[in-house]
């Protein structure tokens, strides 16, 4: 290979490093081949909660100069069982299935969980880049189409990047569309209309239903110095449509024992959630880059607010620590507090006023989530690399409402804790 | 908090050299790229989906999925 050669693609690299699309090639890759990234990760929660296996692959081909396509699948297959809503009570507590045929039974002082939901998800992504008007400015289209029994997600994304000052600055601005609808298992739960007795009937409006998300970002990636880059992204997003959980439900109390009510002829005490049709979200999002004398530093921080209360903080930390010949090692931090929604609710009080929107999905209360975890990666032959990795991802809920009666006996919040452990191999495939 | 956020990329960007192409040694490493895994950015974003409520930041597109 020819020294000029070799400067050309020192510069190449140089400059896709700042545009940031993909991962960046190695210098003496075969032409016109596949880089091919897999990786398959195994995920587990405690106490027989959701376990998921996700094999992925994905490859990127350079078609012509500064052409290049990506293709992504995955492949998602959960088990195991999720809270259903309802909190744990001194009583034994029966619930029904989604299709309304069938009864299961919580034993008293147990959370209820409920296995429904679970299966398996295929997800296939494109993208393909090319540049536009000069060598200055590139556009990147998207497309993306996920399936599983009751869930599918369309979505079309544009990414536009143009560069300044010798390549030190990138501005992007970017529009991405999803179209998603759901189709659950019993059809479309009536909000805040009781779970009803197996074999009764059900309460439903309908067998399913649809959101549209319209996101917006605004970018800019700058070379700070030698040593340092920067990214700094604002976000805008909008969701508009069907945003409950159809699985999820309200335990209805007692204002005095704090224990569930009794079942009033075939009505369960437990009402189906209801959040708004509505919401509008923005994202800060910092990183910064730094190269020490051998070793990378990797810091990002978000900062998330929305319409329904939900603020949140975000940091992830990397820390490439060089072992030499090509292996490293990737000690992992991140920490995650988010604030409740503002109907996020642990329960409802028999004969109390019903709020206009509720909901009890741990997933919109108050917590932190602390993520420690660590990557191995060694090169293999002269163009692979295998990699481990291993975290420990621990949530801590925080109480919302003052425990009623009953309800001081047990944990409204119980904390989950998750274990992944994932294999990759990254290799050029042809060419 | 938002309007505030927007401050720190000004002070910042104010801070910066200009970085000539044949200094970019450094800053050509795979190791320094924004994203060093792709796929592993992918999957945790996946999971934190689907056990938060906050999403999205590092760009647009994705995808959703019946798991929030």
């Amino acid at each position: 290979m020819s020294s000029n050669k070799r400067i050309r693609e020192k510069l190449t690299l140089a400059s896709a490093t700042l545009l940031q699309l993909s991962n960046v090639a190695a210098a003496d890759k075969p032409d016109d081949a596949w880089d091919v990234s897999s990786a398959i990760l195994f995920y587990s929660e405690n106490d027989g909660r959701v376990s998921a296996i996700e094999p992925v692959i994905s490859g990127t081909r350079e078609l012509a100069e500064g052409e290049k396509v990506n293709l992504k699948l995955v492949l998602d297959s959960l088990t195991g069982a999720t809270p259903n809503g309802a909190h744990a009570s001194s009583s034994s507590q029966t619930f029904t299935n989604p299709s309304g045929k069938q009864a299961y039974t919580i034993a008293p002082g147990e959370l209820p969980l409920d296995d429904t939901f679970l299966d398996t998800r295929v997800a296939f992504s494109g993208s393909y880049e090319m540049p536009v008007i000069d060598n200055y400015s590139r556009i990147i289209l998207g497309g993306n189409l996920s399936k599983e029994f009751d869930y599918t997600s369309l979505g079309v994304s544009a990414n536009f990047l143009r560069d300044y000052n010798n390549r030190n600055t990138t501005f992007s601005a970017a529009l991405g569309l999803n179209a998603d609808s759901i189709e659950p298992s019993g059809g479309i739960p009536t909000p805040f209309a009781n779970m009803k007795v197996a074999g009764t009937g059900t309460n439903r409006d309908g067998a399913d239903d649809s959101k549209t998300i319209t996101d917006f970002m605004l970018g800019v990636t700058q070379v700070i110095n030698r040593r340092t880059l920067m990214q700094f992204n604002l976000g805008f997003s909008s969701t508009s449509g069907y945003m409950n959980d159809p699985y999820k439900i309200i335990s209805v109390i007692d204002g005095t024992t704090g224990l569930p009510i009794a079942a009033v002829g075939d009505d369960l005490p437990y009402l189906y959630e209801n959040r708004p049709d509505s919401r509008s979200r923005q994202t800060f999002f910092w990183k910064t880059v730094h190269h020490l004398t051998e070793d990378v530093i990797n810091v990002s921080y978000r900062y998330h607010t929305d319409d329904w209360g939900i603020d949140s903080h975000t940091i992830d930390f990397h820390y490439r620590y060089e072992l030499g010949n090509g292996r490293y090692l990737q000690p992992h931090l991140r920490y995650y507090s988010q604030a409740a929604a503002d109907f996020f609710v642990t329960s409802l009080v028999d004969g109390a006023p019903l709020p206009q929107y509720a909901s009890a999905d741990y997933r919109l209360g108050e917590f932190v989530t602390s993520t420690i975890g660590l990557k191995y990666a060694m090169p293999v032959g002269k163009n692979s690399e295998f990699s481990v990795r291993a975290e420990v991802i621990s949530q801590v809920q925080s109480e919302v409402d003052t425990p009623i009666g009953d309800q001081v006996n047990h944990d409204l919040t119980p904390d989950t804790d998750a274990y992944i452990i994932q294999f990759g191999y990254n290799f050029y495939f042809g060419g | 908090m938002f309007k505030l956020l927007l401050v720190i990329p000004l002070m910042l960007l104010s801070a910066c050299t200009t970085v000539q192409p044949w200094e970019k040694d450094l800053l050509a490493k795979p190791s320094m790229a924004l994203v060093t895994s792709e796929i592993d950015n992918a999957l945790d974003e996946h999971i934190y989906f689907s056990k938060e409520a906050s999403m999205g930041g590092q760009g647009v597109g994705g995808g959703g999925c019946g798991c929030n």
